[in-house]
């Protein structure tokens, strides 16, 4: 469903974020994109959307080369992808509503978002997001007065109001503690099974992303070293992905949740 | 070898690094800044003759202030205030309302370099001319009357707004706008969720600060034939009504206190 070609980010510094990367998101995929700071993950899912203008390849969403789109055309492609931020980007003065019906501006005409008038069907889908994230009795408080990961569930109804087909997710755990970063990511890959997203989930956390995500993909220096499953992230692939570390604490760690979450389950 | 150097370190004492590094340039700059000072005020002539004279003078203006003559001059007065006051709340309307649009093309993380050049442009314009200066100009071509004192307070309103309004959405969180783009929305759009809440608080607080200045401006603009309070205020000082000044003076002062109780409360609510 999405296929990147030879995608190239070089910035006028002349640092080379992305070095031609090749990758192809089935639909309904959801996909953790592993590696240290800098190795280009944000810029990654920003030459998707472009927030970040790409300098070359082609990022192709169900056979459309975003790369090459006018504005008109691109303002479309951007409702098809929703995207989650690192510090939940959410309007801080605006109410939680208003910021779930902002995922509604590439389908509303001006003057209904400016008077706040949305359609009905789109009233009823935000409702149904709050309601499914736990935040319906919050509709009306305004973003600020919410705590971290309630911000970031707003965050992602916002996203998801948008019907995408493809969610982009920058580092939706960054800045919460191990518990809510848990509940987000349950959250974020059981909305995308029930409705059939395929997701790229930027992540820097391993043990969470090996946790719950069936494909990990592992980026250094802009360039892919590392495509495949949780299980055969080995501790000579970590340190191929990051440098030299010790590496077994992690991934012990991860084993024995994952024996207790079955055994749980 | 690091350990020697702690070693070298330890009980030495701390201080923070001096802002200019070279001794020689610093006290230099030091002692020229002294002596310059010292100049400068030895060069400024008192005549103390004429201080002693003046003092009389003054001393009867502020006695003045004891005793205002709120009643002899009751029309003029309340005819200059209301003048003042259309003056102030018109020029402030239509002077924001302007401003708005040239404030988001003076700031350059959301206008096109052509767009920025020109209203940057027209802000260092309305900036650079004082409002006195414009008053003359426009007292010249709309002749006397409370007109000019509109336009040049409207005029100067927005060098004012637009400039900080401005440099306020370049001071904005990227990411909150960035969200908003990434959901499709158009330009309009974008300014009006992204942009708009962000410096809402800012802009209202400035325009109350400038509808408080514009006030303050039109009782000087009169002193040029611009109108308003401050036409009724030179007349009463070439009659030498000191009095009837003060009255008037004292009125200034009252209504802009109150703007700025006004505008505490404003500003604390839109937060």
């Amino acid at each position: 469903m999405l296929q990147l070609e030879k995608l190239t980010k070089t910035y006028k510094t002349g640092d080379k974020a992305l070095q031609g990367i090749d990758l192809e998101v089935p639909s309904g995929q959801v996909l953790a994109l592993i590696g240290p700071s800098g190795a280009g993950k944000s810029t990654m899912i920003r030459c998707i959307n472009r927030l970040v203008e790409p300098t070359g390849g082609a990022a192709i969403l169900d056979g459309v080369n975003l790369t090459r789109l006018g504005s008109g055309a691109l303002r479309r492609a951007r409702r098809e992808m929703g995207m989650i931020f690192q510090e939940y980007a959410l309007v801080e003065r605006l109410t939680v509503m208003e910021n779930v019906l902002s995922g509604r501006l590439g389908y509303v005409g001006f003057w209904r978002s400016f008077l706040r008038r949305y359609p009905q069907s789109d009233v009823d889908e935000a409702f149904r997001l709050l309601d499914r994230v736990g935040l319906l009795h919050m509709a009306d408080k305004r973003a600020d007065e919410l705590s971290g990961g309630q911000r970031q569930r707003v965050g992602i109804c916002r996203a998801l109001i948008q019907q995408p087909k493809l969610l982009l997710v920058d580092e939706p755990t960054a800045s919460l503690d191990p518990k809510t970063s848990r509940q987000i990511m349950r959250l974020i890959t059981e909305l995308c099974r029930e409705r059939g997203l395929a997701a790229i989930i930027n992540i820097h956390d391993v043990a969470l992303a090996q946790m719950f995500v069936p494909r990990i993909v592992g980026l250094r220096f802009g360039e892919i070293v590392f495509d495949g499953p949780p299980d055969a992230l080995t501790s000579e692939k970590l340190t191929e992905i990051y440098g030299e570390e010790d590496w077994e604490a992690t991934i012990e760690k991860v084993e024995g949740e994952d024996t207790d979450i079955e055994a749980a389950e | 070898m690091s350990h020697r150097e702690l070693d070298d370190m330890l009980g030495k004492g701390w201080r923070k690094p001096h802002f200019i590094a070279n001794p020689a340039l610093r006290w230099g700059l030091i002692v020229g800044f002294a002596a310059y000072l010292v100049a400068a005020v030895m060069t400024i002539e008192v005549d103390w003759a004429r201080v002693y004279a003046g003092l009389d003078r003054g001393g009867q203006f502020i006695l003045s202030f004891t005793r205002p003559d709120f009643v002899t001059r009751a029309g003029d007065i309340w005819s200059g205030l209301l003048e003042s006051i259309v003056m102030t709340v018109a020029a402030s309307v239509v002077g924001i309302l302007i401003s708005i649009p040239i404030g988001l093309g003076a700031a350059r993380n959301i206008a096109p370099l052509p767009v920025y050049v020109i209203c940057r442009g027209i802000v260092a314009i309305s900036r650079a001319l004082q409002e006195i200066i414009v008053a003359i100009l426009l007292v010249a071509i709309f002749g006397f009357g409370p007109l000019a004192g509109f336009l040049t307070l409207s005029f100067a309103t927005i060098g004012f707004l637009s400039k900080l309004l401005a440099e306020d959405i370049e001071s904005m969180d990227k990411v909150q706008a960035e969200a908003i783009r990434a959901s499709g929305a158009r330009w309009m759009q974008w300014i009006n969720y992204g942009v708009q809440p962000q410096v809402m608080p800012r802009l209202v607080g400035l325009s109350m600060y400038r509808i408080d200045i514009n006030f303050r401006e039109s009782a000087i603009l009169g002193l040029v034939g611009a109108g308003g309070i401050g036409a009724t205020l030179n007349t009463a000082f070439d009659r030498y009504e000191y009095d009837t000044a003060a009255a008037i003076l004292i009125l200034i002062i009252g209504i802009v206190m109150a703007l700025e109780y006004l505008s505490g409360i404003i500003r604390a609510r839109v937060q």
